[in-house]
Formats: C-alpha cells, structure tokens, sequence
C-alpha cells in the first residue's frame, strides 16, 4: 500500500511535447510509472517517442483510462490546464510548474470546490511511491520502498530527508512534495490524514518552511488524532523578515509563521522537531524504530 | 515587486478610489512649483523609498507654503533616511511626492492580501489607523476584522458595508466606504497584487474618507501580464547584486553574515542557511540557483558570492536531481579559475552523477575541501572561517 498512487495509477502529462515534459515523461516511464499519453493542443494524433498525444484532457482519458495527470505547462497556462483536468475527471492532478500567479491559484481552488479531483502543487517536485510509480521530477534512484511517508513544501530539501532515510536502509511508502506557492492544492494536513489511514505508512517526516500556519494545523491534527509518530524539519529559521511578503502577510495567521514559533508549537503537539537540517531521519529515529 | 507611494496612489486613481491631489518631484524647485499647482496650503511634502515608518525617521513633513514645501523637499533630497523597515543603512531619498494637506479627523486601516488559510483574498480592516498593524494584532486582535472574499462574484456591497459598520462609519461614510471598498479590491484583482495596504485611510474635517497612504506589492508571478506595471519598477531601491542575480535567473538575497551559500532549490537553501547558523556562524546570502542551472550560470553565481566583501568562506550544497553534480562541479571549477577564490571553499555534493563531479573536484587541483553530507559541510566551512 502507499497513498495517492501506486504501480496500477495510468497517467497522462500536460505539456508532454515541451522539452521538461518529455523529459520528465520519459523519466518516470524509465522508473516504471505507466505513462500512457499527452497532451498537447494541436498535435492530437501524433505520436512523441512512444507517447500517443490528444488535443484534450477528455480526448485522453477517453482513450487511455488515465486518473492521473502530470502538469509542465508555462506558468500563462497552468491554471487552465489544471481546470481542464479536473473537468476531465482526473483524481489526481499534479502540478510541477513554477510562477503560477497566485490568483489564478485562488480561481483554481474555487474550481474545484465540489469536484472529486485532488491537486497537488503548484510549484512542487511531484509524488513518488518508490518501485511503484514516480510522477515527477524528483531523482528515482534516492528512493526505496518502506514504511516512512515524506511530506514537504520544497523540493531538494525533501531529497535530503529522503536520503538520510535510505542511507540508513529506511524506505518511504510515498513521498509527497505538495509545493511552495502560499496556495496551493493539498496541505500537509491533508497528507498527514492519507499517511494516518495508509496501514503501511508507519511513521511520518514532515518538512515545512516559515510563513501561514500549514505545518500548526498539521501538528494541531498530529496531536489530536494521528497514532502514528511525526518528526518535523522548519526550513527558514535564518530568513530575513517580510523578505518575500510585507508586514500584512504574517498578520493574518495571528502572528504565527516564524521557524521559532512554529517549531515550539510543533514540539507541544508531540512532534520531533530536527534543529539540524542534517538530523530529520535522526529526529524520527528517537520516536520510532523501524 | 514593490513600488512608490505615488505610484500607487496613481494606480488607485484611476480604479477611482478617493486619493490627495499630489505630484512626484525630483527637485526642490519643482516641489514649489507643484505646490502652488495645487493650491492653498498646507501640502504633505513625503520622501518615496520603498520602506514603512518614513514619519518617524523625518520622512514626511507637512508645509504651510510652497516656499516651506520646496525648503522640506530639499532637506529630503539626498538624505539617508532610516526607519524600522529600512535596516540601518537606511535608504537614500531621490524622488518626493507632495501633497495637498487635509483636516484629519480620524485615521483607519483597511488591507486586502491573499490568505493561505481561506486560499481567497481576504479584506481586513481596524479602526486603529495610522498604527503599526502587527501591534494591533498581536495585542487586541478583536479589533481587526476579516471578509474572505469570493473569487467568483468579487467583493460584494454587503461585505463592504459589514467591515463600514464594524468600523464605526455613521450612514454618509459607509455610502463612501462601499464603492470604496469594492474599487481598491478590483484594483489588488485586476493588477495582480499580493498586498494593498492603505494606513491610513482617513475621515477628514469635511467627513469625506481619504487614502492618505498606500503600499502596494504585486505576484512577481504575475508580472508577465502587466508590461505597464513592470515599468514602475526603481532598480533604485533594490540590491544591485539581487538585481544582477535576476538577469541570470539566480535567485539571491544579501544577508549580514560571513560565509556564502550556493544550494540548488529554495527550501534546501534555507536549509543551508539555517545548518551554518546551527554550527555558530551565519550565512551571507541565499542564492538558489535553479534546477536547471548551466556551467555559466554557475560561474555567474560564484562571481555574485565573493563581490560580497563580507564574504570569508563558501559553502556549495548541491542535491542533483535534474541538476546533474558534473555540471556543478565543472562550473565552480571554472568560475575559480576565472575569478581567483581566496576564501576557503567547501562543496557538498550529493544526487545524479555524483562521483564524476567530486572526481572533477579533486583532480582540478584547486584549493576545494569536500565533504559528505550537510552537517559535514558546515562544520568544515564555519571551522575554516572562523578558525
């Protein structure tokens, strides 16, 4: 067992005859991952190293049976081509793009309220469940099968919580990069509740980053429900205040937001917080063995 | 991307949101000329850098006369004005905005930004104008309030009627504070903002409300679609090695420490800043430089690091995924032979073609210490600086 996707999931890429999507594309189905097609407006009906490409997301479901869909559009389109994936019926929805304006995000949410279909991303490196399926562009080779689910807002950084794990023999059941943008389609809650109900998943590494209140409502769900032991890396603790956003934007989660305050909260919850970035699997090791 | 007072005031003008009559001047004479422009006195005479808190620090004076104006103008020209928000180099004044003056009767505050917790802009306002926001919430946060709005429909008169009352506004303001409202949200919409902040709003003499100041941020993301916008940008008031940073697609912020990062992915690079901190020193920027970084944009980066003169030690934490180690490797090569590296140097490498890159290191015959792992990395690096 794993979340989200497993060795059965079909999936099409968005922007599978831009150079990244055919790379990536390429890549997972290297891996394993079943990549059964894409799309691209305008080239239906053309063939792309194997790839049978559609003009439409509703084209390509038809024919391929696809649930899931990988998304390398130019950040002008991505919103669209997330929406048209979810009008397609698409489950799960992954977005790699970079620079998506965040009120088209605002939209895309809006959109999909009441819809079946599950986003992950923007601006995010994809899902992996290792020896299964890889949907992404994360590295294969840094991943083994096992018990840990990893879940992040970065991308690298979740490679070096991955690394220590499998240099230290521990696998992941699935790791989920779910994005840097301030809105974006799935929370660490969100995957945390997956990981919660997965019988396979055994314990959790969590990574978060400063700004909103995405990991204290995580860690308020760890607490209050979770059986399953969490440790937790807050990336962020040197970053110079209102840097990225003003005054107004640390306001609204009633001043929460900094790497201090969020690892002390994190820790009250009963999360083992890494200080080090070095120590995330360490940090899981003192409350859990393998 | 930030902009000027009267840049903002000029967008807001024209999505007919109530703002003075002023003009932006690059010199005193002007300042008196435009003064007279406007009228009787007194004028609101506001120096234009990208930073909060300018009334404390002598940034804002309000003149009697124009000839007073031009007097206050020419104290701000030139000046090197320090607030909370400007660090203590502070921020050297060139362009000042005046203003016809007005009766303040009472000052408010109003915002819209994109709350993550709704994932909706949301509108929030108090009626502690003209104080720092951040007080207000920390202390008596019952005296903010919040209206997430529907991306669908917009801002809708009932919301915006709902905050007028909540404000205490009698029946005449709150029929000004609803078209009022509902034009600043449709100009954060329209011109893709990430903040539009007006402290304060005011209720003048006359009982008609004001947007005496006006902070706006706009999504970096969304730039591409606003060419006029773009143009309002003052490399001025940016780091000129973050804005040579941009043209080669790095993503670099300066810092006040002493040993420079090199990190692929902007979590991991936070990450690298916040381990060198761990180990007892701290890091002299964040650079990101990218997934798909190429050997000249390696070098650019190397070159961007040591212009800092701060700069003791370089650490190098590379995570290759798409980022190959080769093409790190190759590129820090290069760029330390183009421009003589005499701090010490150590460089973590990790992920795709990993023995190529650290073999490429240790037959370069460059002064490079390796190491294995991220907490190796740091300590060798802040051993190595700090001795």
């Amino acid at each position: 067992m794993s979340i989200l996707i497993d060795k059965n999931t079909k999936v099409i890429t968005q922007g599978i005859t831009g150079a990244t999507g055919l790379f990536h594309a390429q890549g997972a189905r290297d891996y394993g991952t079943q990549m059964v097609g894409g799309v691209t407006p305008g080239k239906g009906g053309m063939e792309v190293d194997g790839f049978p490409i559609f003009n439409t997301v509703e084209d390509a479901v038809k024919t391929t049976g696809a649930s899931a869909s990988v998304i390398y559009v130019p950040p002008i389109g991505a919103a669209d081509a997330i929406m048209e994936a979810v009008d397609a019926g698409i489950e799960l929805v992954i977005c790699i793009t970079e620079g998506v304006p965040v009120l088209d995000m605002v939209k895309v949410k809006k959109y999909m309220e009441g819809k079946n279909s599950r986003l992950i991303g923007p601006n995010c490196p994809g899902v992996i469940t290792p020896g299964e399926c890889k949907i992404g562009i994360m590295p294969g080779y840094i991943h083994k099968p096992g018990p840990v689910g990893v879940v992040s807002r970065s991308g690298t950084l979740t490679y070096e919580a991955v690394w220590q794990l499998t240099s230290r023999d521990i696998g992941q059941t699935t790791c989920v990069g779910i994005g840097g943008d301030p809105v974006n389609g799935t929370s660490h809650l969100d995957t945390l509740e997956m990981f919660e109900a997965d019988p396979d998943t055994k314990a959790v590494i969590m990574i978060g980053e400063i700004g909103g209140n995405a990991e204290e409502q995580a860690a308020e769900y760890v607490r209050d429900h979770m059986t399953k032991p969490v440790a937790a890396f807050i990336a962020g603790a040197t970053a110079p205040a209102g840097k990225r956003m003003g005054h107004a934007g640390a306001i609204i989660s009633g001043g929460k937001g900094d790497a201090t305050s969020k690892k002390t909260f994190l820790r009250e919850c009963g999360v083992s917080v890494a200080d080090s970035p070095a120590e995330m699997a360490e940090a899981l090791l003192k409350i859990w063995q393998p | 991307m930030n902009i000027h007072e009267y840049q903002a005031k000029a967008i807001l003008r024209n999505f007919g949101v109530p703002v003075p009559d002023g003009h932006v001047v690059y010199n005193s004479n002007s300042a008196r000329d435009w003064a007279k422009r406007l009228g009787e006195g007194p004028y609101a005479v506001k120096a234009q850098i990208h930073a909060g808190g300018r009334g404390k620090g002598g940034g804002v004076k309000i003149a009697k006369t124009a000839d007073e104006a031009k007097q206050f103008a020419r104290d701000m020209f030139g000046m090197c004005l320090v607030t909370h928000q400007t660090g203590p180099e502070g921020k050297t004044v060139k362009r000042v905005l005046i203003e016809s003056g007005c009766n303040i009767a009472d000052e408010f505050y109003v915002s819209f930004l994109v709350d993550r917790a709704t994932d909706k802009v949301t509108l929030m306002a108090s009626a502690e104008g003209g104080m720092d926001i951040e007080e207000v919430a920390a202390k008596t946060p019952e005296k903010l309030f919040f209206e997430a709005i529907d991306p669908v429909v917009g801002l809708t008169a009932f919301q915006a009627r709902k905050v007028a009352f909540k404000l205490g506004f009698a029946i005449p303001q709150v029929k000004q504070a609803v078209p009022l409202l509902i034009n600043l949200y449709n100009a954060f919409v329209d011109t893709d903002c990430s903040l539009l902040e007006i402290n304060p709003l005011v209720l003048t003499g006359e009982g008609e409300l004001l947007c005496l100041d006006a902070k706006i941020n706009f999504d970096d993301n969304a730039l591409f679609r606003h060419i006029r916008i773009r143009d309002l940008r003052d490399y001025d008031e940016e780091d000129p090695m973050e804005i040579e940073a941009g043209q080669y697609d790095l993503s670099y912020i300066s810092l006040d420490g002493n040993i420079g990062c090199m990190v692929n992915g902007a979590g991991l690079a936070m990450a690298t800043m916040d381990i060198i901190q761990y180990y007892g020193s701290s890091p002299a920027n964040f650079l990101d430089v990218g997934g798909g970084a190429t050997i000249e944009r390696v070098t650019e980066a190397f070159k961007i690091i040591l212009s800092d003169k701060k700069v003791e030690g370089i650490l190098v934490n590379i995570f290759g995924g798409i980022m190959k180690c080769d093409v790190i490797a190759t590129g820090v090569i290069e760029a330390a032979k183009q421009v003589d590296v005499q701090v010490p140097l150590v460089v973590r490498l990790e992920g795709t073609n990993v023995e190529i890159g650290k073999q490429l290191l240790a037959e370069s015959g460059l002064n490079i210490v390796s190491a294995d792992g991220m907490a190796d990395a740091a300590e060798k690096i802040v051993k190595a600086v700090n001795g």
